[in-house]
């Protein structure tokens, strides 16, 4: 399975492995951090972005992908539809069917509102169903909201929104209780306490989990709740425009069916765009850890309506995406493998850095070693070493099955036994730091009724994210926004529907001299090959 | 190129790289996918995939991003399948055998022949934790059935028409909502913040100086 290369790195990795366990690699100073960020993470490789032209981020810059979204046209633009024919009409309309969507949708019924979800694919698939690791909350008697606060402000580089961490800190621990309370089964022990560890920047452990499916067990018990409520879920249905009215408030959306293209139109009082991240566009070349639909949809939607963005410059890059076998190229390696006790090692046996660094630092740090020669050549690139059989050695045998069983079967597809022999890694799009800009609310500070909750969120986090902050905020401002959401819809009058802020984006672009053929939002990358 | 092998996606014959995926060499076939493909990671069950092998007699089950092509294969995608899920209020209900006699009565129907267990895409013992489920044994057809991920493969083939995936679903939410210890520190903390313990503490560090926190958090001390 693996090359000759590769056969002989792993003797140098077995070689230096128990001499290495005997001591836990130095952390960076903030000094060194901030050099090797300069030097080698994607965000500040400038031939990677593009400066935003129109809108309410003009001169500002995003990564060249979504700017080139945000600098195309309507795909209504040339088309009518009729909006006097409303197909679906409710108070909140909930687009997107992930953890943050199905949070809102499950808070917006328990409020007794008229709420539906619609969704491109199916209701679960999204990145939250994906999330392996964790989900933190400050439970635990040595820790406190106050010390999550200080992790995630200083993890995310001193930038996040105070307003919505605060939020995200002071209601990790009631998210975790309403997610038990409605079945989610977290691992605890014999007494009832939480198993927790740590995550990269963590100063407590704080991370809970549900061995390595702690996001598909949260998704799965979601869905199931808003399946057991009788909450419409529209699937295979993209929202492709938000409708506004002559007040200037969102009125609901065009939706296009993906399977028959026929569009249909939602009248909601108020809107949550719960739509998730953008990795399936692929910035700078990267593989991505998201799923099929992320195509960061919601921040063009949220965008030509008038909502700014924020932070839409940075992208957090997964230390550990799978950098071989080519199958499973660019899938998440969770980093609860490093949390149980495995080291980055690179290519001569040496660990080059602590394994728990935040996940910025972590994954610059290989493009580092991999950039001078530290890395092994794989067939599509090349990687450094995640030495998993330290994982048996410090836990005991059996601790991979226990803790990380889809990691051991992902990797035993393939012939590779991660119990026996370290894996190969390198970094991975995982999730995009910034979004639209909402305030402590949850509502867009541009559109009075206009909502956004999840990963299309920019702020909560700042200029990087801690593991388990996204299982975090998806439920935390998810039900939020449900709440919100609810509660402002009785107070909303709808004046008349209308598309005309479509017209008005593109009276900008072309004004800007960007009057091309390209539509978007995306809705799905584009993968087919076609040889003619 | 090298390596190329045959695969029939729905009766029809392709030349795929043979290192691809069953969904990978599918769009390198030509199929933009729509149903049939969500997390593309082996996590969300949305890729349920059924194929032959020219010339074998054994009809497998996979899920197609997770599945390496092979010469000959006879692949068919399962995009949906009518799973039934029964719907109930998660309040009312209450982990007695009872429960699942009511709501998913059809598992009593399993004739043991173990052909959901067979189908599983994630190599689940799916009979057995029926079993516990009809047995009432809901923490251990949760833990049984824990790494589901609701392919459907294991409904596809059951004669007497069990939505297994759903009877594990019910048995985990009743697992972790009513089986499992309650968590003391966790009630404490939520009833802490409720009352405002940490109200004060939170607003003053929301207002110090960026200065002051990049010292506290540099110096901040790390759990062993």
């Amino acid at each position: 399975m693996f090359t000759a290369e590769m056969l002989e790195s792993i003797k140098k990795v077995e070689a230096t492995r128990q001499e290495r366990m005997k001591t836990e690699p130095r952390r960076m100073t903030a000094d060194e951090k901030d050099a090797l960020l300069k030097a080698y993470h994607p965000d500040y490789r400038e031939d990677g972005f593009k400066e935003i032209k129109i809108g309410p981020n003009k001169g500002q810059k995003a990564p060249a992908e979504l700017t080139d979204l945000l600098h195309s046209n309507s795909r209504l633009l040339h088309t009518s539809v009729d909006l006097s024919k409303v197909d679906y009409d409710v108070d909140v309309l909930v687009i997107g069917g992930g953890g943050a969507g199905s949070s809102a949708a499950i808070e917006a019924h328990e409020a007794g509102a008229n709420v539906m979800i619609v969704t491109k694919l199916r209701i679960g698939d999204a990145n939250t169903m994906m999330a392996e690791g964790g989900i933190q909350a400050a439970d635990k008697e040595n820790d406190s909201p106050v010390q999550h606060y200080l992790d995630a402000f200083g993890g995310g580089h001193f930038a996040a929104r105070p307003e919505l961490l605060r939020r995200l800190v002071m209601e990790a621990p009631d998210a975790i209780k309403w997610l038990n309370n409605l079945g989610v089964m977290f691992d605890k022990d014999a007494d009832g306490r939480m198993v927790t560890t740590h995550g990269g920047g963590t100063s407590r452990k704080r991370m809970h989990a549900c061995k390595d499916y702690s996001g598909a067990e949260i998704m799965r018990t979601l869905r199931d709740e808003v399946i057991n409520r009788g909450i419409p879920v529209v699937e295979f249905t993209s929202a492709v425009e938000l409708i506004k009215d002559e007040k200037g408030q969102v009125a609901g959306a065009v939706l296009l069916n993906m399977e028959t293209g026929d569009y249909a139109v939602a009248r909601a009082k108020t809107v949550v765009i719960a739509t998730g991240g953008a990795g399936r566009l692929h910035y700078q070349n990267f593989p991505t850890s998201n799923h099929y639909g992320a195509t960061a949809d919601g921040l063009i939607l949220g965008y030509r309506a008038g909502a700014p963005l924020l932070y839409q410059d940075t992208i957090q890059y997964h230390p550990t995406g799978v950098a071989y076998p080519s199958q499973i190229f660019g899938a998440l390696v969770t980093e609860k493998v490093r949390s149980l006790g495995a080291m980055l090692v690179n290519k001569d046996g040496e660990a080059y850095a602590h394994p728990l660094e935040t996940r910025d630092v972590s994954a610059s740090a290989i493009i580092r070693e991999c950039a001078n020669g530290k890395g092994v050549d794989t067939p599509l690139g090349s990687g450094v070493w995640l030495d998993t059989p330290m994982i048996e050695i410090l836990g005991g045998e059996g601790t991979i099955e226990k803790r990380i069983p889809a990691m051991l079967r992902m990797y035993l597809n393939y012939g590779i036994d991660m119990r026996k022999v370290p894996i190969l890694v390198y970094p991975t799009l995982h999730y995009q730091n910034g979004g639209l800009e909402i305030g402590g609310d949850g509502f867009t500070k541009a559109i009075s009724n206009l909502l956004v909750a999840g990963e299309a969120v920019g702020g909560i986090h700042g200029r990087n994210r801690l593991m388990g902050n996204s299982l975090l905020d998806i439920i935390v401002f998810g039900r939020n926004a449900g709440k919100a959401a609810a509660a402002r819809a009785k107070d909303v009058t709808l004046g008349t529907m209308t598309l005309s802020h479509v017209d008005d984006y593109a009276k900008e672009l072309a004004g800007a001299g960007l009057a091309g053929d390209a539509v978007s939002p995306l809705l799905l990358p584009q993968y087919a090959r076609h040889e003619r | 190129m090298d390596n190329m092998v045959n695969v029939y996606f729905f009766g029809k014959k392709y030349s795929v790289p043979g290192d691809l995926t069953i969904m990978t060499a599918m769009e390198y076939a030509g199929y933009t996918l729509k149903r049939g493909c969500g997390c593309r990671h082996g996590f969300c069950g949305a890729c349920a995939t059924i194929y032959r092998i020219k010339g074998k007699n054994e009809l497998k089950t996979c899920l197609a991003c997770q599945t390496q092509v092979e010469e000959g294969m006879y692949v068919a995608s399962i995009p949906f399948f009518p799973t039934d899920k029964r719907t109930y209020d998660i309040e009312e209900i209450k982990p007695t055998q009872q429960i699942m006699m009511e709501l998913y009565p059809e598992i009593y129907s399993c004739i043991g022949c173990n052909a959901c267990t067979k189908a599983c895409t994630q190599d689940l013992n799916v009979m057995q934790y029926i079993a516990y489920a009809q047995r009432g044994e809901y923490e251990k057809c949760a833990e049984e059935s824990f790494d589901c991920v609701s392919c459907g493969c294991c409904s596809v083939r059951c004669p007497a028409g069990i939505s297994h995936p759903m009877v594990g679903l019910l048995a985990r939410r009743l697992t972790g909502k009513y089986i499992a210890p309650e968590t003391d520190h966790l009630k404490t903390r939520v009833e802490e913040i409720n009352k405002g313990a940490y109200d004060e503490l939170i607003e003053q560090i929301m207002q110090k100086p960026i200065t002051e926190m990049k010292e506290l958090y540099n110096t901040r001390e790390i759990e062993k």
